[in-house]
């Protein structure tokens, strides 16, 4: 009876250590959340993590999210647990994972209060701007993919969606359902 | 910058949150467009941002919003932020998980997917570029963003040992330069 309660701290210290130890976000986190969940606790298997992995592709939100979302809610599921206390497993991973970087981030911004308008912060800031520049473009690059570019009309939706977003200032969030309209339509 | 109410923050945040797919950077065109649009930050301010959120572990959209809340409204605005930016990514999965375990492959969710994916990279391309216009103002910004983009993207070097070694070499610099003008 209740032998899934000692998965709750469980899944607290793997997710709170997963945010302490994952610089870079995204992909960076993925291996470290597979050897964390997959190799050391075998709380899954290979396969459903590879779901896992696909689903956070396809649904909104940052990929560290929605992987401890959905291993806290598995987890209790499968050692037995109701919809209930598997949710509370969702909000435990979900909530370890955040906790790491709120603390972090929230010093930075105190040292970047006092900081700032220091004429030596300046010179560093004005290196690392352009740099930041670089990584946001190498994000676009990274993502030209087969996966992502199959054919020639997915080299059409880039192009017109470039073009309205960089000419017609057109919002993000319009060009996304447009794009997944248009989907649905020509394949 | 206007003064924010805890309630536009959360809000703000809820809708980036809700509509960034892929995580990471597919974000910053929208946090972009927000942000700016409600006069909470101007264009020019975001590589700071981004380069403070890198310079701390985690999820890179978690930490821009805790950083963007507590600068609109201290402590209380970055919790509005974080909950607002992770709550539909967590609402949305919790469904997923309990739902269908065969959404992957449903054909119309495959099909609206393969249209928004190309969507999503000119979406980062945008900003890169708008960004670069706006800070890289001489030739040297030039060359660390090209050099970055090139380590990053081509060599598969991770942004973090970027940061850091750039962080390190302007220290040394501005101490370099502190010295010789104090002499």
């Amino acid at each position: 009876m209740m032998d899934y309660i000692l998965l709750y701290p469980e899944l607290f210290v793997t997710f709170f250590v997963i945010g302490i130890f994952t610089f870079g976000g995204g992909y960076a986190m993925l291996s470290l959340i597979q050897t964390q969940i997959v190799v050391s606790h075998g709380w899954m298997s290979q396969s459903m993590f590879t779901d896992i992995v696909a689903i956070s592709q396809m649904t909104p939100g940052p990929i560290g999210i929605n992987c401890a979302t959905y291993t806290g809610y598995t987890v209790l599921q499968e050692a037995g647990a109701g919809h209930l206390m598997s949710i509370l497993g969702s909000f435990t991973s979900t909530f370890a994972l955040v906790l790491p970087s709120f603390i972090i981030v929230l010093l930075l911004v105190k040292a970047y209060n006092r900081l700032s308008g220091s004429s030596r912060f300046e010179d560093v800031m004005s290196w690392l701007r352009p740099a930041v520049v670089g990584l946001i473009a190498a994000a676009a690059v990274i993502l030209i993919v087969p996966e992502n570019f199959p054919d020639w009309k997915s080299w059409a939706l880039f192009a017109a969606a470039l073009g309205a977003s960089f000419f017609l200032k057109a919002s993000p969030i319009l060009l996304i359902i447009l794009g997944g309209v248009a989907g649905f339509l020509i394949y | 910058m206007k003064k924010a109410s805890l309630m536009s923050i959360f809000a703000a945040f809820a809708k980036i949150g809700a509509f960034t797919i892929g995580g990471g950077y597919a974000m910053i065109p929208l946090i972009q467009d927000e942000l700016v649009r409600r006069n909470w930050m101007k264009e020019e301010e975001l590589p700071d941002i981004i380069a403070l959120a890198q310079s701390a572990p985690g999820v890179l959209a978690v930490n821009v919003s805790i950083f963007v809340g507590y600068r609109l409204r201290g402590f209380k605005g970055s919790l509005a932020a974080t909950i607002g930016s992770v709550l539909p990514s967590f609402l949305i999965i919790l469904a997923i998980a309990m739902a269908f375990r065969d959404y992957r492959d449903n054909p119309v969710v495959e099909r609206v997917f393969k249209g928004i994916r190309p969507v999503v990279v000119s979406l980062i391309a945008v900003p890169a570029y708008n960004m670069a216009v706006k800070c890289n103002k001489n030739i040297w910004a030039w060359l660390i963003a090209a050099a970055t983009l090139v380590l990053v993207a081509f060599v598969g070097i991770s942004p973090v040992y970027i940061l850091l070694a750039i962080i390190i070499l302007a220290g040394l610099f501005a101490w370099y330069n502190g010295r010789r003008a104090a002499k």
